[in-house]
């Protein structure tokens, strides 16, 4: 896959820093953040919690506006959600629709694009095959369990066909063999689809797991703390990936990084 | 199938009770303002399953669903309009609160004067009623739309028409139907009202004929006719509710059964 360094930028972000103003009382949540994701890349955002993951995340969608700076993707300066970008919500359970099929869920964006009805049953069918849930099409999202509906939501973002996938923690409420599926899964669409993808999480195990790069941000106000690459082969698996040395090598790094971010403040 | 039996048993046991008790007491009633129960159903007949079931009934059951018609359509696209703003909201609040709270029977005389005596006043009276439970209902739910949802609708591009229909109408449905409820409840005292006022025909001028002309036991077959009437439109505004709702339902027996 590509390198950061020979890939294209897709993703860029730039001096974002993000200040809440709630009713007099002023919240620094991001001071000032600048990195680049190129196109074809995997790439975790992990940080203490309360470093201002979600709002980094919602600047980087385009659906809260920074306070100053810019994130760019594909050239185009962000101000709304952009076309050709999906996001994946921690809160699985409120970001799928209760009133809709699981085809209903995944194809209503495909709907909104304008695609034939034959494209969007093609599209359908494949993520949910890709995601192993052919067999939940016409269930209801509240009748599955939340590692399902996870399932079903991560379907509907690669079924839209994006150029970028943004992940805002979203296994950080399942269980934690379902949770090991759903990193896997996440590797394997990566790979197959070729899409860009932003991970963020809390957990240092699963961004160093899943990246190709990991972001370590410090507390809020939040700054970039280190930019790590990950040298672990591309092909990845619980047991041994997660066994290896150079694995406890660069957890240790990051989970320092962590330690050092939370002591500062 | 015994569970649908007993089901049934459970639903009209308290009914039937009543009405025996009712039967029983009034047997042997001389009484010309209460008639014995086997009077007034054996009238019931004669009264209502003739030319005046064209002629009182159905005119009645039209004005009834003009009038909910509109304050359904009025009601949910107000109820959008100022659920989905904050600005609108805080300006509109106080004079719906004062509105709804001015009881409908007494816009009869003031419509009279606009609207005359015929059908329009009457179905004004009924929208006028009708239209709170619903209106202030739906903008209770098209303000607690989920933001997760709404962020999803902002990232997958739905927006518009769209948004509206997938999104806002359906989430506000379960307080849309609750306003539905009321406004049905509602909408029947208003027909009944807006025609004892000045009518030449309907449900609630035939009742009061027959008091002014002191057909007592015709009377009261009127009024059991009311009872009937707006039990089986309850009955259908459930069957409308388990339709529409199913996801709700649902969802909340999960939910429930989960914890």
């Amino acid at each position: 896959m590509t390198s950061p360094l020979d890939g294209e930028a897709l993703l860029q972000v730039r001096s974002l820093r993000k200040v809440y103003d709630a009713r007099g009382r002023v919240v620094e949540a991001i001071g000032d953040l600048s990195f680049t994701v190129g196109k074809g890349e995997l790439v975790c955002v992990v940080g203490p919690s309360g470093a201002g993951k979600t709002t980094l995340l919602k600047c980087v969608a385009g659906l809260l506006p920074p306070t100053s700076g810019e994130v760019v993707l594909d050239g185009l300066r962000v101000t709304a959600p952009p076309p050709g970008m999906a996001v994946v919500f921690q809160e699985y359970g409120r970001s799928l629709f209760p009133w809709l099929t699981v085809r209903g869920n995944v194809e209503l964006p495909l709907k909104e694009k304008g695609l034939p009805r034959d494209r969007r049953t093609e599209l359908v069918d494949e993520a949910l095959r890709a995601v192993d849930l052919t067999e939940a099409v016409s269930a209801y999202p509240w009748q599955l369990s939340g590692g399902m509906q996870q399932r079903v939501a991560i379907a509907r973002a690669v079924a839209y066909e994006p150029r970028i996938m943004l992940m805002d923690e979203p296994f950080a409420a399942v269980d934690a063999q379902t949770r090991a599926d759903l990193e896997d899964l996440v590797r394997s669409l990566w790979q197959r689809f070729g899409v860009t993808i932003v991970f963020v999480t809390h957990d240092i195990d699963e961004a160093v797991y899943l990246g190709g790069r990991v972001l370590v941000l410090s507390s809020s106000p939040t700054e970039l703390m280190d930019d790590v690459a990950i040298g672990l082969p591309e092909e990845r698996d619980q047991l041994t990936t997660r066994s290896s040395p150079e694995f406890a090598r660069l957890r240790a790094h990051v989970f320092e990084l962590i330690q050092q971010a939370k002591g500062v403040r | 199938m015994t569970v649908v039996l007993r089901r049934i048993a459970t639903v009209v046991a308290v009914p039937i009770a009543l009405l025996a008790v009712w039967w029983m007491t009034s047997a042997q009633s001389t009484s010309y303002y209460l008639p014995p129960l086997s009077k007034i159903l054996s009238t019931f007949d004669d009264v209502w399953f003739n030319q005046r079931f064209l002629d009182d009934v159905v005119p009645s059951l039209l004005r009834l669903l003009v009038g909910f018609s509109l304050a359904l359509v009025l009601g949910v696209a107000l109820g959008v309009l100022v659920g989905s703003s904050r600005a609108v909201r805080s300006y509109c609040e106080p004079v719906l609160e004062f509105l709804r709270a001015i009881p409908p029977p007494v816009l009869v005389p003031v419509l009279m004067l606009f609207a005359g005596i015929g059908d329009t006043m009457k179905v004004l009276v009924i929208v006028s009623g009708c239209i709170w439970p619903i209106l202030l209902n739906t903008v209770e739910g098209v303000r607690a739309v989920d933001q997760v949802l709404s962020e999803t609708c902002r990232v997958y591009r739905i927006g518009g028409r769209a948004r509206l229909t997938t999104l806002v109408l359906r989430s506000a449905s379960p307080q849309i139907m609750a306003g539905v409820r009321q406004a049905v409840s509602i909408g029947i005292i208003l027909m009944v009202i807006s025609e004892m006022f000045a009518a030449s025909n309907g449900l609630g001028f035939t009742i009061i004929q027959f008091q002014r002309s002191f057909n007592i036991t015709e009377m009261w077959t009127g009024i059991l006719l009311l009872g009937i009437l707006g039990f089986v439109l309850s009955l259908a505004v459930r069957a409308v509710d388990r339709r529409v709702l199913r996801w709700y339902h649902g969802q909340r027996r999960t939910h429930l059964g989960a914890r």
